[in-house]
């Protein structure tokens, strides 16, 4: 409130000047009249039909019960633990990326938007925690707070650049000879260091609005669900997930800063600004309970400073919330798979680093561009070998498959992508494999010899592999054998 | 004149603060009575999944019947019991009876399989969920409203129009007062 209070004055402030730079006397007055008509009007416009607006540039779908029974039971469960009287439609993006927002002016008019990334990944305690997390929003009003904050900002910006405009090309000026010049100067440069300046003082404010509220809607979901831990791993999930692809609207962006439905927007998982990290330190900081005066203390603890988040009233008649255990919903095979997927990609992130482990327990990540064949460990200086896949070359011409004068084995891959890179090994004939032989048979990462890094992990037994970079079969030999 | 004026004011403003508490009371009974409702819907709604549950699981372990018949017993008590212990009593019988029938579906591989059973199971482990979150919304609303009922300066006002306390929706046993939780 008293943000939207110092941004609804900075939009006075700014009108008035800028009026009575344009016509002094009377100006002033008219000037911050209009900037406040401006901010009507856009408000109306983005609480009228934001949602709907931002729904359909998603291309989100409204889904019943029958299309997916799981999130719909949590979203009512959600609803329930809330005691909000109306369940919010609910929609679903095609989109892998992990996320979800909330919006709706009303809370009984509310809509709930979760991408399908976020149903698959996951589990029941971690998508009660998220939708009680988008549920927590709309029960504090945060869609209606944020839409007004972010059209603030958005009028803010659109008066000041109007007038920096009119500045530029002279338009509009005149000189009213009752002032001496000085004085009229002296306003108009008032005038335009603030036309210059609020427009970034307002988004300032706004996301510190949208930082403070994503705090207070993390500490209703746990309380919601009594178990901040599902939460906390859901961040931890979104966190982990391969960053989104630069898809359209990454690069609308810009753009929406004077749009109003970034406001609503706002009140999304990651669009705002809270570090995940810290957000998961409270949440586990919670020490057991699940109510807000433990939010309260761990908010203290992790961010420090005297000001906590949560009203003093609503904390004075709360009394002890204990949480409660994980729903023993078993991990079944698809949320092992799903484990494996997030594992390779978590792997792909680590890119071409080759992982070695030193017996001092050092983890040295070699990058790509070592050429060397060994490198030396940082703390108790042992030297490692760079593990690479290699031409058999100890194995005699008989013993390799088919021999020399046999028919060609069926090549690897035909349409393998040529190896590429600048430390090229030379390339051996098709009709012969890579060879590496294991070290031991827990994590293991060698180079193939197009320079790709390879991770195998403790459960791969099969013989052979193929690099997914230059297409050459690799043969794994398991140690001991 | 001016004095008569000033407590004719004093009046007025304590009649306004009245007015607002005894409102404010009225709010947050009719948040407790609606809370309630909630936990009956959902009361209701396993009630209804029971015999359903009951027949699939006939199917595929009819010679279960031992444990059968002790769930829809427990249905059959939970749907005739009133008062809120003597509901409470008799759901957390229904929640230990379908436990072990759930116990006992373990065995059969073929039945945990079955589609229709899957999205029975879904449904009921759901609204277990439900219960459990409306009876801690509940039990919220009745805290704040027990709370305020009590301490001065609304406890005159709630004995002047009879604002009684009302019941919690609790479970004897500690362990049980989470949200009640079938293992499947």
């Amino acid at each position: 409130m008293i943000l939207i209070g110092a941004m609804g004055s900075l939009l006075v402030l700014l009108g008035f000047l800028i009026g009575s730079a344009l016509e002094p006397g009377q100006g002033g007055v008219v000037g911050a009249i209009a900037a406040l008509g401006v901010w009507g009007l856009l408000l109306f416009i983005a609480l009228a039909g934001g949602d709907q607006a931002l729904l359909l540039g998603a291309r989100a779908k409204q889904v019943s019960k029958q299309d997916l029974p799981r999130l719909w039971n949590v979203v009512e469960e959600m609803t329930i633990a809330s005691g909000l009287n109306v369940m919010p439609r609910i929609y679903v993006i095609d989109d892998n990326t992990p996320n979800a927002f909330a919006a709706g002016a009303r809370p009984d008019k509310a809509v709930l938007a979760v991408n399908t990334g976020l149903v698959k990944r996951l589990n029941r305690d971690e998508l009660q925690g998220v939708i009680a997390h988008e549920i927590g929003h709309i029960r504090n009003l945060d869609a209606r707070f944020l839409t007004i904050a972010a059209v603030l900002v958005a009028s803010i910006t659109i008066v000041a650049d109007m007038f920096l405009r009119g500045f530029r090309y002279g338009a509009g000026m005149r000189r009213i000879p009752r002032l001496p010049l000085p004085v009229q100067l002296g306003i108009l440069a008032g005038a335009a260091v603030v036309a210059l300046l609020a427009p970034f003082l307002a988004q300032m404010l706004y996301l510190a609005c949208s930082r403070e509220r994503e705090y207070l809607a993390d500490a209703s979901a746990a309380r919601f669900t009594r178990y901040p831990e599902g939460l906390a791993s859901a961040l931890e999930k979104i966190a982990l997930a391969p960053p989104p692809p630069a898809s359209v609207n990454r690069a609308l962006a810009p753009l929406y800063t004077v749009n109003p439905i970034r406001g609503l927007a706002g009140a999304g998982l990651t669009s705002t600004h809270p570090p995940t990290e810290e957000r998961i330190r409270i949440l586990r900081g919670m020490a057991g309970g699940a109510g807000y005066v433990d939010y309260e203390k761990a908010y203290r603890k992790i961010v420090g400073g005297r000001g906590g988040i949560i009203g003093k009233r609503t904390l004075s008649v709360e009394e002890g919330v204990p949480s409660r255990q994980p729903s023993p919903e078993a991990e079944d095979r698809a949320d092992r798979l799903e484990i494996i997927r997030q594992l390779d990609a978590l792997l792909g992130r680590l890119g071409s680093l080759l992982l070695l482990s030193c017996a001092c327990g050092v983890q040295i990540r070699v990058p790509p561009s070592l050429e060397r064949d060994s490198v030396q460990c940082p703390r108790c200086g042992r030297q490692h070998a760079v593990p690479r896949a290699s031409l058999p070359e100890a194995v005699p011409a008989a013993s390799a498959p088919g021999g020399p004068g046999a028919p060609v084995p069926p090549a690897p891959m035909e349409t393998g992508a040529p190896p590429t890179g600048s430390s090229l090994a030379p390339v051996p004939p098709r009709s012969r494999l890579l060879r590496y032989e294991r070290r031991n048979n827990g994590w293991e990462s060698f180079r193939c010899a197009c320079g790709k890094a390879l991770q195998l992990s403790p459960a791969f037994d099969a013989p052979s592999m193929h690099c997914p970079s230059c297409r050459m079969e690799i043969e794994i030999v398991p140690k001991g054998r | 004149m001016a004095g008569l004026l000033i407590v004719l004011g004093i009046i007025v403003i304590i009649g306004a603060w009245l007015i607002g508490l005894y409102n404010s009371l009225v709010r947050l009974r009719n948040q407790v009575r609606n809370s309630w409702s909630q936990i009956d819907v959902q009361l209701k709604r396993r009630h209804d999944l029971i015999p359903n549950l009951v027949e699939t699981v006939k199917g595929y372990a009819a010679h279960e019947r031992n444990t059968l018949e002790n769930v829809t017993r427990a249905r059959n008590q939970a749907v005739q019991a009133t008062g809120v212990p003597d509901r409470a009593k008799a759901e957390q019988d229904l929640s230990a009876a379908l436990g072990r029938l759930m116990v006992v579906v373990e065995q059969y591989p073929d039945l945990k399989a079955n589609q229709n059973f899957l999205a029975l199971q879904e449904e009921l482990s759901s609204t277990e969920n439900k219960i459990g979150f409306s009876r801690q919304f509940y039990n919220d609303s009745v805290m704040t409203y027990n709370n305020r009922v009590q301490s001065f300066p609304a406890n005159i006002i709630a004995g002047m129009f009879t604002f009684n306390t009302e019941p919690f929706f609790e479970l004897e046993d500690r362990a049980d007062r989470q949200v009640p939780q079938v293992s499947f």
